[in-house]
């Protein structure tokens, strides 16, 4: 019964999915048509999609990084305590893992941070720089499980990072008239240079340190959820 | 059928899959990967609708596009519909969030019941 149910199902959803095939094609809508014509003249920024996740829809993003900011610490609310969880004995990271991962290890840092800084130029931006910035704190933790981060320091680099998304976005609401306006505040530069997009690469870069604080304060709390015997010894 | 039909045809495909997963499966990390599997689909299905034939990349990066695009002359259908990229770069990060805690909720799980099969936490059943 319940496998027919299950089939049935399936069979409902595939057929719902298949027949919206044709109705689709495509087609520029005209919130996409004014983006693409307005988008540079505005902004000053090469990469539209920028323009258009920074700017146009900046409160969109906020909420976003509210969403992920709400997924990792229900995550770490989940993850805290350890009783009942199977003591692991890692095994030691291997000579070519330690090496790698110590020769790796700034260079991502830094190209992160290139991905973060240049998001208004090239396909990148805070999020794929902070997931980057991520998976170097990820080689980091798997050389050394025994490794704490900085909590103190993570959540600085977290609540301030958020706080200068909002000033930002609460400046332009009383400079350029509406929230994180990118009109007269700061002067909007050359087209396709560093310096250009005004607040732009301003609320990348804040978007990106949190992001990377964010997913590898997540990591720390995956790689520190396994019970150890001394830790629970030491809660009863 | 064109390539477009294509493209719409394989993200829905993938959906499929996941929603097979998510029914059929009974082991909690299988159906957090089969969730993912929705995921993906959900992502390539929204910029397969945002592409346009023969479009560029929405990066406007040499200096004729650049001229067009500061008298607000853009040919129509020059670049890719920027809108649905912003959309799924930011589903990605989010989908990234959900599946981390998903994943927590079955280590709980685990470590309460001892064991991943569904069909044995009956404790919300009605």
């Amino acid at each position: 019964m319940k496998q027919l149910i299950g089939s049935v199902f399936v069979l409902v959803m595939g057929l719902f999915l298949w027949s919206l095939v044709p109705l689709l094609g495509p087609s520029a809508g005209y919130l996409s048509t004014y983006f693409t014509q307005h988008g540079v003249a505005d902004n000053h920024t090469a990469n539209l999609v920028t323009a258009v996740v920074v700017n146009y829809r900046g409160f969109d993003t906020l909420g976003e990084v509210l969403v992920l900011f709400a997924s990792v610490s229900g995550a770490t609310f989940v993850l805290r305590r350890r009783d009942g969880l199977p003591t692991a004995q890692p095994w030691p990271a291997s000579e070519f893992l330690a090496t790698g991962a110590r020769a790796l290890f700034a260079p991502l840092v830094v190209f992160g941070a290139y991905i973060f800084v240049h998001g208004h130029l090239t396909p990148g931006g805070g999020f794929q720089g902070g997931a980057v910035v991520a998976s170097a704190v990820l080689m980091l933790l798997l050389v050394n499980r025994d490794r704490h981060l900085p909590h103190g320091l993570m959540t600085w680099l977290e609540s301030l990072s958020g706080f200068g998304f909002v000033l930002t976005g609460l400046i332009g609401l009383a400079v350029g008239g509406s929230f994180l306006s990118n009109k007269g505040l700061m002067p909007l530069g050359e087209w396709n240079t560093l310096f250009s997009g005004g607040l732009i690469p301003i609320i990348y870069v804040l978007v990106g340190i949190k992001v990377g604080a964010e997913l590898s304060a997540l990591l720390d709390v995956m790689f520190h959820s396994t019970g150890d015997a001394d830790h629970q010894e030491g809660q009863a | 059928m064109n390539e477009l039909t294509l493209y719409y045809l394989a993200a829905m495909s993938l959906m499929l899959v996941g929603f097979m997963g998510l029914v059929w499966k009974r082991n909690l990390i299988k159906m957090v990967l089969a969730f993912t599997l929705i995921d993906t689909g959900a992502h390539l299905f929204l910029v397969a609708l945002g592409y346009l034939p023969g479009a560029t990349a929405p990066i406007v990066d040499d200096a004729g596009m650049f001229a067009q695009a500061q008298s607000l002359m853009v040919r129509q259908g020059a670049v890719v519909d920027p809108v649905v990229q912003a959309l799924v770069l930011t589903a990605i990060v989010i989908g990234v969030g959900v599946t981390a805690l998903m994943l927590s909720y079955v280590v709980r799980i685990y470590a309460r019941r001892g064991t991943l099969d569904i069909a044995e936490l009956r404790r919300l059943k009605w």
